[in-house]
């Protein structure tokens, strides 16, 4: 059992980089569809990076890099020359695959340098650790998973605690409102973008260097899309954006450890539940109707200050 | 004006991507220029350097080119998917239109369509060569190996080596190609260990890379200490490599990606179905076949064994070995049991291909979470 909460926990990762960089970019009113382009390329230039210079860090800054010049190219296109935000997400997603695919070629089959492998290697936190069950779970993981948790603490405050925050929220809930009251809207939608693709260039970045240490084409393989969902799921707040993640990256192992739990199920039920749950949750949502849980009111209508 | 240049530049963007993909390159390249050469289009569902399951294939093409000097040219189309219809079609257009006479499609999905083109009559100066379908015509043939012989033989390495009895099996999906191969190498390490039992994990996916490598883990992590895999990645041999286990890979004899674990692995000669093929083809002695090659034929091998592998694994493998190149050991020879008891091969008899491949079942010993 523990093992599995361990590699939940890790599997979980990407997931939440992913949901939390669509969740920022949502709330400041843009639907970024692109994530699983992003994360590609950032999986792909963070693999790069760290593979011709063995710097942990170059690599993390690749992938960060990477994710935010595709969310530039987003926040251009929709943000100051105001195309549908939908038809440029999915566009960035193909764009993502191919330039994954023809930067990634050469590199099929590489494996990353020692340096950079032992720097994402587990390591524990001292006195966190050791505390019982809790300890090995959360706090026994590698450096990603850390800078997962910070992430989340750090926007929950930005988002709800901040002036910055909720002058980002107002951009995202009422643009023309925000616009009036002073606030900078189109410098707000482009930070907030280009800041939620770099998460995404992490997300994807995870996968390419601790996951899976070696280059392979499509690492990613639906993993941006499950985000996607994951932040309607978790009503655009970061902490549950968090707890969901968690949830789902482990159901999405689950079928792989049921024979060490003992679970007698047929995998293909169980590799269906994160689906189910989908669905589940979109329903209840929808039918509780809360007033907080409700997508920000401008998300994804482009902004033309003159039509006010 | 701001959303005509916004279009043309999602547009350039979409193009910038069909123009990465799909461009058709010659393979090895050296047959410039002879205009009578017979030319033969490769279809590959992943890339020619994946490093596993389309390389086995491409180094077979190559093999191939190579062999004729000149009189063969190839032609190769990569990451065609096995599900876009529309796809495979054209990239065996695209192929004919260049000239190509003969039409190989490398995965299964290739099939259907394949048989098609072969079926309408539009196609009949072309020869299809299709691997791991059934599907024949009167210009389209098959072919495939009978992986259970290596299978077998890394089954016994497995065996010898392991200390704690238990072995990683990393499955694509629960289905009769995979099973067979669990089934080999379960019977190959109980033929030297019988306490030893393979627990399987499917990961219900033909490429997931990351799922490969956390299949492995969890295996690693209920305490298997070598791990084998019917799947296309080196993730389970890197994940065996961090735990300090041993690994078996397949497709293609790749040490490389983690030396620290890698034993062997089954591999594809596939050039040994190809030069014959096409020899007859130029020949126009060629008839439509089923073709399932072996270890006899050449066409299926183990890899160079590795340096980790026991002096007594090395015997006991050679032993076997020698019998499958002399085409006297048969894998599913009874009685074999499956894993709930039932006897699927009665005592003094063997099950050759057709036999073999009506296997839905795992014999004693493995075991995965399906029921």
């Amino acid at each position: 059992m523990e093992s599995f909460l361990i590699a939940a926990v890790a599997a979980s990762t990407p997931l939440i980089f992913a949901t939390l960089g669509e969740l920022v970019t949502e709330k400041s009113g843009s639907l970024n569809l692109g994530v699983e382009g992003m994360m590609l390329m950032g999986a792909v230039v963070g693999f790069m990076a760290g593979f011709n210079t063995g710097s942990p860090a170059a690599a993390l800054l690749g992938a960060m890099a990477a994710g935010a010049g595709g969310a530039l190219l987003f926040a251009f296109l929709t943000v100051s020359l105001r195309a549908n935000q939908v038809v440029t997400g999915l566009t960035l997603t193909i764009f993502g695959k191919g330039f994954a695919s023809f930067l990634g070629q050469p590199m099929l089959g590489l494996v990353e340098p020692k340096s950079v492998a032992a720097f994402f290697s587990k390591k524990g936190i001292p006195f966190l650790e050791d505390i019982p069950f809790f300890g090995p779970i959360f706090f026994k993981q590698d450096v990603m998973v850390y800078a997962g948790y910070a992430l989340t603490a750090l926007l929950a405050v930005y988002m709800f605690k901040t002036k910055l925050g909720l002058n980002m929220r107002a951009t995202g809930e009422n643009t023309a409102a925000a616009d009036a009251s002073g606030v900078n809207v189109t410098a707000h939608k482009y930070a907030h973008v280009i800041f939620g693709g770099a998460l995404c260039g992490l997300g994807g970045a995870y996968l390419a260097l601790v996951e899976v240490p070696v280059w392979q084409s499509d690492v990613v393989v639906g993993r941006g899309w499950i985000a996607v969902a994951l932040v309607i799921f978790a009503s655009w707040r970061p902490v549950k954006a968090f707890a969901v993640s968690l949830v789902f990256g482990g159901l999405s192992i689950l079928g792989l450890r049921m024979q060490s739990l003992g679970l007698h199920i047929s995998q293909y039920l169980v590799d269906m539940l994160p689906y189910l749950a989908t669905i589940a949750i979109v329903v209840v949502s929808a039918y509780r109707n809360r007033k907080g849980d409700l997508p920000p009111g401008d998300l994804s209508v482009p902004y033309f200050r003159e039509e006010r | 004006m701001k959303k005509l240049l916004a279009l043309a530049l999602a547009l350039a963007m979409a193009l910038t991507v069909s123009a990465c993909q799909n461009s058709p390159k010659s393979g090895a390249g050296s047959a410039e220029g002879a205009d009578d050469a017979l030319t033969v289009g490769f279809i590959y569902i992943g890339n020619a350097n994946d490093g596993g399951y389309t390389q086995a294939h491409h180094n077979g093409a190559v093999a191939m080119e190579e062999y004729f000097e000149g009189k063969v040219k190839t032609l190769v189309m990569e990451e065609i998917s096995d599900t876009d219809k529309q796809a495979i079609r054209s990239a065996a257009d695209s192929l004919i239109d260049q000239g190509a006479t003969v039409v190989v499609g490398t995965s299964f999905g290739f099939g259907d369509t394949l048989y098609e083109m072969a079926q309408s009559g539009d196609y009949d100066g072309v020869k299809f060569l299709h691997f791991s379908g059934n599907l024949m015509a009167d210009n389209m043939g098959n072919y495939f190996g009978a992986t259970e012989e290596p299978r077998y033989l890394t089954g016994i390495i497995a065996g010898l080596q392991t200390k704690t009895n238990k072995l990683g099996y990393v499955g694509a999906y629960p289905y009769t190609e995979v099973q067979i191969g669990i089934n080999a190498f379960t019977l190959g390490a109980q033929s030297v260990n019988p306490d030893v039992e393979v627990n399987v994990v499917y990961i219900n996916s033909w490429y997931d890379p990351a799922k490969e490598s956390q299949a492995a883990e969890a295996l690693l992590d209920q305490g298997c200490d070598v791990i084998a895999q019917h799947c296309d990645t080196t993730g389970p041999q890197l994940a065996a490599e961090k735990a300090g286990a041993l690994a078996i890979g397949y497709n293609l004899d790749n040490p490389t990606a983690a030396p620290g674990a890698w034993l062997t692995a089954p591999i594809w000669r596939h050039e040994a179905f190809l030069i014959p093929t096409i020899e007859k083809i130029m020949a126009g002695s060629w008839t439509p076949e089923s073709y399932y090659g072996t270890m006899k034929d050449g066409y299926m091998d183990i890899a160079k064994l590795s340096s980790l592998v026991s002096p007594e694994a090395q015997a006991a493998v050679e032993q076997v070995k020698e019998k499958m190149l002399a085409g006297e050991f048969h894998v599913f020879t009874g009685p074999i049991q499956d894993n709930k008891g039932n006897t699927v091969v009665q005592e003094g008899e063997t099950l050759y291909r057709d036999g073999i491949w009506k296997t839905d079942y795992l014999v004693q010993g493995a075991s995965s979470a399906d029921i």
